[in-house]
């Protein structure tokens, strides 16, 4: 490569911007938090820049309150791919000083940098991953899985729809380990109240864009629900082509952040049901915590997802402060124990637990999206259907076969 | 409902229809595809980019200045062509004098950008776009209920496809420009003036590309990644009907989508490679495509 006096003079007058004293200026110890998601794409609204602007919210709060050490937060793009989230993981944990990594969304990254930071004995604090198994048979005594999980999402939606009388089921479903086991655990709940499954159409997963042929197999398979496991962009465009279709079934959107409703618009989402652990709108503090970050993200507000960075990350320093920064440092195992030791208090899930397998307990909503009529300003979108107590949203301690805990 | 191995009529029937709708899509972007490839020799790996851009300045016209879908219908084709012929004489002509593989890492890199700049200015999870207010409704076939909106999208792009085939081998302009793909420099010596029309060739086929935008806006969510997703089944459209071949990228556009349309139907797993596997088929006992001339 031929280098210009133009390419030189710019890197001089950039390296020249460099913060060079910084390594003298940093005599206290550095507790290091590294926010890894979807960057760029499909998943980029539910988790990108927001989980970071909420997982630095925490941080401003408590800055104050940091006993002897300074806080920095890092953020990575693991583009979807479960080898590039485990490289970075390692290259955070090894080289870089990390001392937690944050969010994760995309079952198969999660587990990927869950494995990672069991070996390393490093915390790991999931908000935006679904999969149940980090806290079964993945977990570690190093990980904390924070706002919502395939199971719970299929307790909530799948059992109350059945209970609303909406007894047989169709699926569309995103054919990869997400969808199957989302899928599956809906599938449990179904049966288990009383209601069947009336067929499955599994697509390829991703690059599929038109969902029509699927919602006329569903539309003649007799079924009165048609639920959807997938997320994100598919799970719009199912909707949207449901009701382009005129689809009589009911739909029970199985994974959908508020960020898809928002892309939806209320015509069309009008109606839907579905599970999140958070809305900005539930009570004082939810509203509270959503004005003081709803400045940096103005057009894409906080989801359940990115409370979860948020609460995640406020625990975590809390947890830090109490066992000493030197211990902290030590092992990710110490601090996950502390977590584990206090009660869980934010303004985005009140109050709470963290159960000796990782799972942090608190209740779930299932919220019914707003007609455009009721909505009465920007991303006021929905009602409260029910809530689930934190003691039964969440799969039974036994029965996730986590391998530390004692049966 | 039992309706394995096709014996319901029905729902195949209206599987059809749908792949039909899907082939719509298909055709119009392989067709313009193939015009470009057909007279410039180029492989446009920003075809996909191109349709997503279309979808989106239908978007921004809608939102922020309060133009509807039928003006857009006209006006985004132009302006996205427009911007086409102005990527095609900053960079793509500089690149003919070379292999064919310069051009297609070109359009290839421009892609990425463009999907890359979207996704940091609207976001990945993509707008709504409603439907215009005099398509709305459906038709009850008894089969199936049928969008009109999807009846309009079928219709609208065969009239376009023909009419696209019709320029091209049936006028004059399609003549002269058929002659400057065989031989520029002699229809230079004629008076005219070929790098112009050219570029006014690659504007035409992007604006298709764009047309093809619009239409989708209302179908899908407009999206980042709506052109990447479409762009490679498309690709291999072109190469089953023949790189280059006008008529055969049609044809093969609404074939593939009934074939896909009848997969999701009996093997919903397999519909994301069954457009592959025939492309494997013919390209063993055709190499050069259903339609193509052999070299």
């Amino acid at each position: 490569m031929e280098i210009s006096r133009r390419t030189l003079l710019g890197t001089a007058a950039a390296v020249s911007t460099l913060p060079v004293g910084r390594a003298r200026a940093q005599a206290k110890p550095v507790l290091k938090i590294g926010v890894l998601n979807d960057a760029s794409g499909p998943y980029r609204d539910t988790g990108g820049e927001t989980s970071l602007i909420c997982a630095k919210q925490a941080v401003e709060e408590f800055a104050s309150q940091a006993n002897g050490y300074t806080i920095e937060v890092i953020y990575g793009d693991h583009q979807n791919k479960p080898d590039v989230g485990a490289g970075l993981a390692r290259q955070w944990y090894d080289r870089d000083g990390v001392d937690m990594i944050l969010d994760v969304p995309t079952s198969s990254v999660a587990l990927a940098v869950a494995t990672v930071a069991k070996e390393k004995d490093k915390t790991f604090v999931d908000s935006g991953g679904a999969t149940a198994d980090l806290t079964g048979k993945q977990c570690a005594p190093s990980i904390v899985h924070w706002t919502y999980d395939t199971y719970m999402l299929a307790k909530s939606t799948g059992a109350a729809t059945v209970k609303a009388g909406g007894k047989d089921w169709f699926f569309i479903t995103a054919d990869y380990a997400f969808g199957q086991q989302l899928q599956r655990d809906t599938t449990s709940f179904i049966t288990a109240a009383g209601g069947r499954v009336m067929g499955a159409a599994p697509y390829p997963f991703p690059g599929t864009t038109d969902f029509s042929s699927f919602l006329l197999q569903a539309q003649s398979s007799g079924a009165k629900v048609l639920g959807l496991c997938n997320a994100g962009g598919d799970t719009v465009n199912c909707i949207k082509q449901a009701k382009e279709f005129g689809l009589t079934l009911d739909i029970a959107a199985m994974l959908m952040f508020i960020t898809d409703v928002n892309a939806l618009g209320l015509q069309v989402a009008q109606g839907l049901r579905l599970t999140e652990s958070f809305y900005w709108d539930l009570n004082d503090c939810t509203r509270a915590f959503t004005n003081r970050v709803k400045p940096k993200t103005p057009n894409n507000w906080p989801n359940m997802s990115h409370a979860g960075c948020y609460a995640g990350t406020l625990h975590f320093l809390k947890a830090v402060n109490q066992i000493g920064i030197a211990k902290a440092k030590a092992s990710g195992t110490a601090i996950v124990d502390a977590m584990k030791a206090m009660p869980t208090d934010d303004d985005c899930f009140g109050h709470g637990s963290i159960r000796v397998d990782g799972r942090t307990l608190f209740p779930s909503y299932l919220f019914e999206v707003k007609k455009p009529s009721e909505s009465k300003g920007k991303w006021d979108y929905y009602k409260t259907v029910q809530t689930t107590p934190a003691d039964q949203a969440w799969r039974p301690l036994a029965e996730g076969g986590c391998y530390f805990v004692k049966s | 409902m039992l309706s394995i191995l096709g014996y319901n009529v029905g729902p195949m029937l209206a599987q059809g229809v749908l792949g039909l709708i899907n082939g719509a899509f298909y055709a119009l972007l392989s067709l313009g595809l193939a015009v470009i490839f057909g007279l410039l020799n180029i492989i446009n790996f920003a075809h996909g980019a191109l349709y997503m851009i279309g979808a989106f300045v239908a978007w921004v016209l809608l939102n922020y200045l309060g133009i509807g879908y039928w003006p857009s219908l006209i006006l985004v084709p132009i302006l996205v062509g427009c911007f086409g012929m102005l990527i095609e004489r900053v960079l793509i002509s500089k690149l003919y004098k070379l292999d064919h593989l310069y051009g297609l890492l070109l359009t290839f890199g421009l892609a990425l950008i463009m999907e890359g700049l979207m996704r940091n200015y609207f976001g990945s999870s993509g707008m709504p776009f409603a439907v215009p207010e005099s398509l709305r409704g459906a038709t009850r076939l008894g089969f199936m209920i049928m969008p009109t909106y999807r009846v309009w999208v079928v219709a609208a792009s065969f009239v376009v496809c023909i009419g696209t085939w019709l320029v091209i081998e049936k006028t004059s302009i399609g003549a002269t420009l058929r002659a400057a793909t065989e031989n520029p420099a002699l229809v230079q010596a004629f008076g005219v003036n070929v790098p112009r029309l050219v570029t006014m060739t690659y504007g035409g086929g992007v604006a298709l590309a764009a047309f093809a935008g619009v239409m989708a806006a209302p179908m899908y969510s407009v999206n980042p990644s709506m052109g990447s997703n479409v762009i490679i089944v498309v690709f291999a459209v072109v190469v089953i009907g023949g790189m280059g071949s006008i008529l055969g990228s049609i044809l093969t556009g609404f074939g593939l989508g009934l074939v896909e349309g009848f997969t999701k139907y009996l093997y919903p797993q397999g519909s994301g490679v069954v457009i592959f596997v025939l492309m494997v088929i013919v390209l063993l006992l055709r190499p050069a495509g259903l339609f193509g001339k052999a070299a």
